[in-house]
């Protein structure tokens, strides 16, 4: 198959993250949209290193992985301390400061 | 057929015949900055696991500057040796520079870093919690604010002194952010110091709702913008089927049929190429936190402790900004005529949205972090310039700004009433008569971001905007020097309520800091006019510094 169609999906799987972290109102959601769209690099990465045959694109992704975890750490370290104080974990009312 | 079975013979045959890895090459020596600032955040880490409470604050704030100060004279040393000029060269098989504007930067933030751990030890200023001295951190960040557990932790005279190697990850991600040679360690070190700030932002003794907001809207907005840059990172890799920057700029110039004929249908597609680069500089520049991609910078500066707003402001800017430079004079040279009227656009964007919100401003915090999104528009007209001259002025303006921001948000600590700092701008109403001294030194601060001669503002912004009219930026120094126009009249705004106006019998106080923030201002100030009045030295050194190795 030819891979550049799972380009396409990386693109569109990206795409959706993307959209999710604008329109989602709970910061875990928009968190978990921001995991899709670092999966959408992965998938990229992998691609390309199957299109250009060389390693590197996997190892990158391994990488990402291990970055993406560290985040996954620290983000939900934040919000659950949020949410503790303000028993709500939506981004819309975290606005105590404005313009 | 056959091509596709070769390639695919090197993960499918690889597993019977398991080829012989050659042992990497690094020079340690050469890393020498890094590893130190790295090995002592680790070291930090134990110390918090092993010993005692009471004895934790001073062995981390003993580690941490022998750590900084060490690494800073590695950096000397580097440079003395010839690193920064002849011998400049790509460390670690390729993923570090070690060459003159990574060598400039990373001593900048590194003495930038030592002076900011100054202000996070401070321990004078807020009145002594049940008999205890306490910084601007919270007792036990993971108590709810108010609640019985932070109380009790506050009643103990618990201190989070895991700042100080939360601090130091940050400075080891900093060092190598400016100095990355492949588009990997950009994102590793990328994450290696945001990361940590997220968690500092989060930590104010005061205020902390504030400050978790801050961090919840940091973070968000921070991995949203990485997850941007690492797409782009994929498709430049897809573009160059390599993420070292030398490999990228090679294929960008000679394109991809004589680099490698084999690879020449999957490799240079111009459309991943600009896609790629677009996104990469975009998740930089919110780094930087030039316009449209400013939005985090009022919120979390307000939010955040004031020293890590601070620290923030200053080596952030300056690592962005080095991997800003790198990106641009080595991987996209060849794509200049694409990159530069973009950046055009943002620059002037920058500069006219960062003064004129600022003028609307009624909290210092959000004042000073809408004049840095200002500041980095003067940044980015050096860094349009694509000449020696814009890489020495860019060096030179972020060392000249970035102890100035340091200093007046220390100068921000200082000012405080019943309910911890008072950022209000209408109660700094009249310092001038209470504390003639700290008005004195922040009206210096104020004058120097304005731009005022024999300050270091004025020589940074000149260099700077001549770098660029010698390059052909006429225009842009025009809307420049208009918005430094307007940019002065809220600097002088705030010089003339300190000044000129009655101070109010509510107003706040002047807390007398410890011998750590003094030497924190001081040192602002020092700098400030040294780089005003004798800016000779430290131009020439820039100059020197400014040549990238590719």
């Amino acid at each position: 198959m030819n891979p550049v169609n799972y380009l396409y999906l990386a693109a569109l799987l990206f795409t959706i993250g993307a959209a999710g972290v604008l329109i989602r109102r709970n910061a875990i959601v928009v968190f978990m949209c921001i995991e899709l769209m670092l999966n959408a690099c992965n998938l990229a990465f992998v691609v390309f290193a199957r299109m250009h045959g060389n390693l590197d694109g996997q190892i990158i992704a391994f990488f990402t992985m291990v970055v993406a975890a560290a985040e996954v750490v620290v983000g939900l370290a934040i919000i659950v301390s949020i949410f503790r104080t303000r028993h709500t974990a939506s981004v819309d009312d975290a606005s105590l400061m404005k313009l | 057929m056959s091509s596709v079975a070769s390639v695919h013979s090197l993960w499918t045959v690889a597993a019977d015949m398991p080829g012989r890895i050659p042992a990497p090459h690094i020079e340690y020596a050469q890393l020498a900055p890094t590893l130190i600032v790295l090995g002592a955040a680790v070291v930090g880490v134990l110390i918090e696991a092993f010993l005692p409470r009471r004895s934790r604050y001073y062995a981390q704030l003993l580690l941490s500057v022998v750590a900084l100060a060490a690494a800073f004279a590695a950096v000397i040393g580097l440079a003395a040796g010839g690193f920064g000029s002849a011998k400049a060269h790509i460390a670690a098989m390729g993923a570090i520079a070690v060459d003159g504007p990574a060598l400039f930067l990373q001593g900048t933030i590194l003495l930038v870093s030592l002076i900011a751990v100054f202000t996070f030890a401070e321990r004078r200023l807020d009145p002594a919690a049940h008999g205890n001295r306490v910084d601007s951190f919270a007792a036990q960040a993971a108590a709810v604010p108010g609640g019985k557990a932070e109380q009790a932790a506050v009643k103990a005279g618990f201190t989070t002194t895991e700042v100080f190697p939360i601090v130091l990850f940050a400075i080891g991600g900093m060092l190598v952010f400016p100095a990355a040679n492949d588009l990997l360690t950009l994102f590793i070190a990328l994450e290696v110091f945001s990361l940590p700030l997220y968690i500092l932002c989060a930590l104010a003794r005061r205020q902390r709702l504030l400050s978790q907001e801050s961090a919840v809207k940091y973070f968000l907005l921070g991995a949203f913008s990485s997850a941007f840059l690492l797409f782009g990172v994929a498709l430049l890799y897809g573009y160059a089927g390599t993420v070292t920057y030398s490999g990228i700029a090679e294929v960008i110039s000679d394109g991809a049929k004589q680099i490698d004929p084999a690879l020449a249908g999957t490799m240079g597609n111009d459309v991943l190429l600009l896609i790629g680069s677009a996104l990469v500089v975009m998740g930089l520049l919110f780094k930087v936190g030039a316009v449209p991609f400013h939005m985090w910078t009022p919120d979390v500066y307000q939010g955040a402790p004031t020293p890590v707003t601070g620290f923030m402001a200053a080596a952030t800017k300056v690592a962005a900004f080095g991997a800003l430079l790198r990106l641009l004079y080595v991987v996209l040279p060849g794509l200049r005529w694409d990159w530069r009227p973009v950046m055009w656009g943002v620059a002037i964007l920058t500069m006219l949205g960062g003064a004129i919100v600022a003028i609307t401003q009624t909290d210092i915090k959000r004042m000073l972090a809408y004049s840095s999104i200002a500041h980095a528009g003067f940044i980015l007209a050096g860094v349009i310039a694509t000449s020696e001259n814009g890489i020495s002025s860019v060096l030179f303006y972020l060392g000249a700004y970035s102890f100035v921001t340091l200093g007046a948000f220390a100068v921000v600590t200082l000012v405080r009433d019943a309910g911890g700092e008072a950022t209000q701008l209408s109660k700094w109403a009249g310092l001038g008569r209470r504390s003639p001294l700290v008005a004195a030194v922040f009206a210096i601060f104020l004058l120097a971001f304005a731009g005022i001669p024999l300050t270091s503002g004025f020589t940074g912004k000149f260099a700077v905007f001549k770098a660029a009219a010698e390059s052909g930026a006429g225009w842009l120094v025009v809307v420049g020097v208009l918005s430094s126009a307007i940019a002065a009249f809220f600097y002088i705004r705030v010089i003339v309520l300190m000044f000129f106006n009655e101070p109010k019998a509510e107003g706040p106080t002047v807390a007398v800091p410890s011998p750590l923030t003094t030497t924190a201002i001081a040192f602002g100030v020092v700098v400030t006019l040294v780089l005003g009045l004798a800016p000779q030295y430290f131009l020439h050194l820039a100059g020197q510094a400014s040549v990238f190795i590719r």
